[in-house]
């Protein structure tokens, strides 16, 4: 029983951080329609900024935050401007042409950190990097509850931002129909910018909370790409309220797969139901939320 | 009775028969042989993406299952890893089959997305189960021919093939069915195409060609395992590239794509195959010295920079773009 409670507690808090790294990647979908495979590795950059300011500077990873994901912001921003929107333009064959230069730039990324930092792990010792406490027999991680904790007031202000401020009115107007919405006189090339700009600020929060817990490796985008898609397509693709139950699920799943079935199976568990839930229910879990 | 649109490939062909007489250098001629595996690999990828519509991010799943079929055959039977060239393709086929039936019925990016995770599934499996394909490991056979000619000349049989077979594909029937659920499947499916029956087919050959060259992979190579040949950036990634940078939906850009592809990245990682640093060091360079050492280093980053180009400046391909790069050219000469 206590290793089932163990499991349950410890999938939960791990779910809270993927449902910050889904969120910044549906909300991308949502707007832009496109699926961005550069999300992990975009977080991995933020991950070496985070490492970076704490060993250079002693900046803790939690303040690090305010300082990585405005410049990740910015990065994101940068990206789509020049790099995904010029596409649009353009008359191809492949409408998947966005995608895959996504994945070119999830390449760039990964080889830069590479060349920059080698391709040693690397992590942050923070004095409550091992820290537990424990409630009965189950022990609770302090970073994680801590993380967890972030990640839900970031999504809280998130909420906010998209339901009441003007901006995030027309984001998602622009989510729902573009051509109306750049009729009613929203500026949706700017939105685009903008909404790219915050999904990988969410997947640079995302990362700089992970860091105190996590190791870094220039590699590692890619694994997390993939977590993000599972959780965007589990959460319904372009629903944010989706993504938090996906990011749930995901770290629920996992969890329990790697207790019970067997650590190796960890990552396929996480496809399988990938696989199952784009089979069976297409939609994800947005019945559960009608947005 | 051949069409004159066959003259390019039968002269390309004869053309790169003749180039061992020329090229006799160990080195070069295995760059070419990988090069020839890429265009069947391209091709095939081509034929799904380019031509029927259905972007596949997990050509490494066919592959492996192709070089795995020759490593497990020669491992556990003690057949000849030859037999995999026709039954490699056989056996990526038939993952296909039951995998295209299923999902099929998601569209667009979904189904990108749905080959990617079948591209990781196969490579966990290949990991797991050590019984049976001895798991991160790998299989290591020997390889039949010490010369690489016999290699060459196998590689360019099946890359010429792979061209004819799309070329014959596109100027039948069923090309026009793939073609017409690339532009519009709905409209396809109004006028009477089982769009779901062609594109079963469309991933059924380019799965046994990817099959195939993964089968010739393992017989070169003669080792394989799990991240090497179910890699998402070796091979699946780097099939859509050849694709992409060649040309998508041109019958010549894969092959088109494979030279450069294929060139490029190893002339990144060799420095220009090491003439620029002798030429650096002959001339007594020292900055060019320390470049090429940067360039050789960070070689993988050159060449993402130069696939986001790609997309970015040309998202038709070099094949595709041909006339826009062309023009280019020639108001470039005429303004000097």
């Amino acid at each position: 029983m206590d290793l089932f409670l163990q499991t349950l507690v410890s999938g939960f808090l791990k779910g809270g951080l993927y449902a910050l790294i889904g969120m910044g990647m549906t909300l991308i979908m949502g707007v832009m329609g496109i699926i961005n495979l550069a999300h992990g590795q975009i977080m991995m950059v933020s991950m070496y900024l985070t490492y970076s300011l704490f060993t250079l500077l002693g900046i803790d990873p939690y303040l690090s935050l305010f300082l990585g994901a405005p410049v990740i912001f910015t990065l994101g921003l940068l990206i789509q401007q020049h790099l995904l929107n010029p596409l649009l333009r353009v008359e191809t064959i492949l409408p998947e042409n966005q995608v895959l230069m996504t994945v070119g730039i999830g390449m760039v990324l990964t080889e830069i950190m590479r060349f920059i930092f080698s391709s040693d792990f690397k992590s942050v010792k923070t004095p409550y990097s091992n820290a537990t406490i424990f409630w009965g027999e189950i022990s609770f991680s302090v970073p994680l509850m801590i993380d967890f904790a972030i990640a839900v007031a970031l999504t809280a202000a998130l909420f906010f931002f998209l339901v009441k401020t003007d901006l995030g009115r027309s984001i998602r107007a622009t989510a729902q129909d573009r051509t109306a919405a750049s009729l009613m006189g929203v500026d949706t090339e700017r939105i685009t910018y903008i909404t790219f700009g915050i999904g990988s600020a969410l997947a640079a929060a995302a990362g700089t909370l992970l860091m105190p817990i996590f190791y870094l490796y220039p590699d590692m985008g890619g694994p997390f790409t993939r977590k993000a898609f599972v959780i965007c397509i589990l959460g319904g693709l372009g629903s944010t309220v989706g993504a938090i139950f996906g990011g749930i699920t995901l770290g629920l799943a996992e969890a329990f797969g790697a207790t019970y079935v067997g650590m190796e199976y960890e990552d396929m568990i996480g496809l399988v139901i990938f696989l199952l839930v784009l089979l069976f229910l297409p939609g994800g879990f947005r019945w559960l939320t009608k947005a | 009775m051949l069409k004159t649109g066959w003259l390019p490939l039968l002269i390309a062909t004869a053309l790169m028969a003749l180039l061992p007489l020329f090229v006799t250098n160990d080195y070069y001629l295995h760059l070419i042989i990988l090069t020839l595996m890429w265009v069947v690999i391209g091709s095939a990828w081509n034929l799904l993406a380019g031509y029927t519509g259905q972007v596949s991010f997990g050509d490494a799943a066919f592959f492996g299952c192709g070089a795995y079929t020759a490593g497990l055959l020669t491992t556990h039977l003690g057949w000849s890893a030859w037999w995999g060239l026709a039954l490699g393709g056989i056996t990526a086929t038939l993952i296909a089959f039951p995998f295209g039936w299923i999902c099929f019925r998601l569209r667009g990016a979904y189904f990108a997305l749905a080959t990617l995770a079948l591209n990781e599934v196969m490579r966990h499996i290949a990991t797991i189960w050590e019984s049976f394909t001895q798991g991160m490991v790998g299989i290591m056979i020997m390889q039949t021919f010490i010369s690489k000619l016999p290699y060459y000349y196998i590689a360019l049989a099946l890359a010429a093939g792979s061209v004819a077979l799309v070329k014959l594909v596109m100027a039948s029937k069923l090309g026009y069915y793939f073609i017409s659920i690339r532009e519009d499947q709905d409209a396809a499916e109004s006028i009477g195409v089982d769009t779901h029956f062609y594109k079963m087919v469309s991933l059924g050959i380019a799965a046994a060609l990817t099959g195939v060259a993964g089968a010739l992979y393992m017989n070169y190579m003669g080792f394989i395992d799990p991240h090497v040949v179910f890699s998402l950036h070796d091979i699946s990634i780097m099939a859509i590239l050849v694709g992409i940078v060649g040309g998508v939906g041109t019958i010549y850009g894969p092959t088109v794509g494979a030279f450069i592809m294929v060139l490029t990245q190893e002339m990144f990682r060799t420095g220009a195959f090491g003439y620029l640093e002798a030429g650096a060091k002959a001339v007594d360079w020292q900055w060019l010295i320390t470049a090429t050492g940067y360039v050789t280093k960070a070689h993988i980053l050159v060449f993402g920079v130069l696939v986001v180009m790609v997309i970015r400046f040309m998202p038709n391909g070099v094949a595709g773009d041909f006339p826009k790069l062309f023009r280019l050219f020639s108001t470039g000469r005429k303004t000097a």
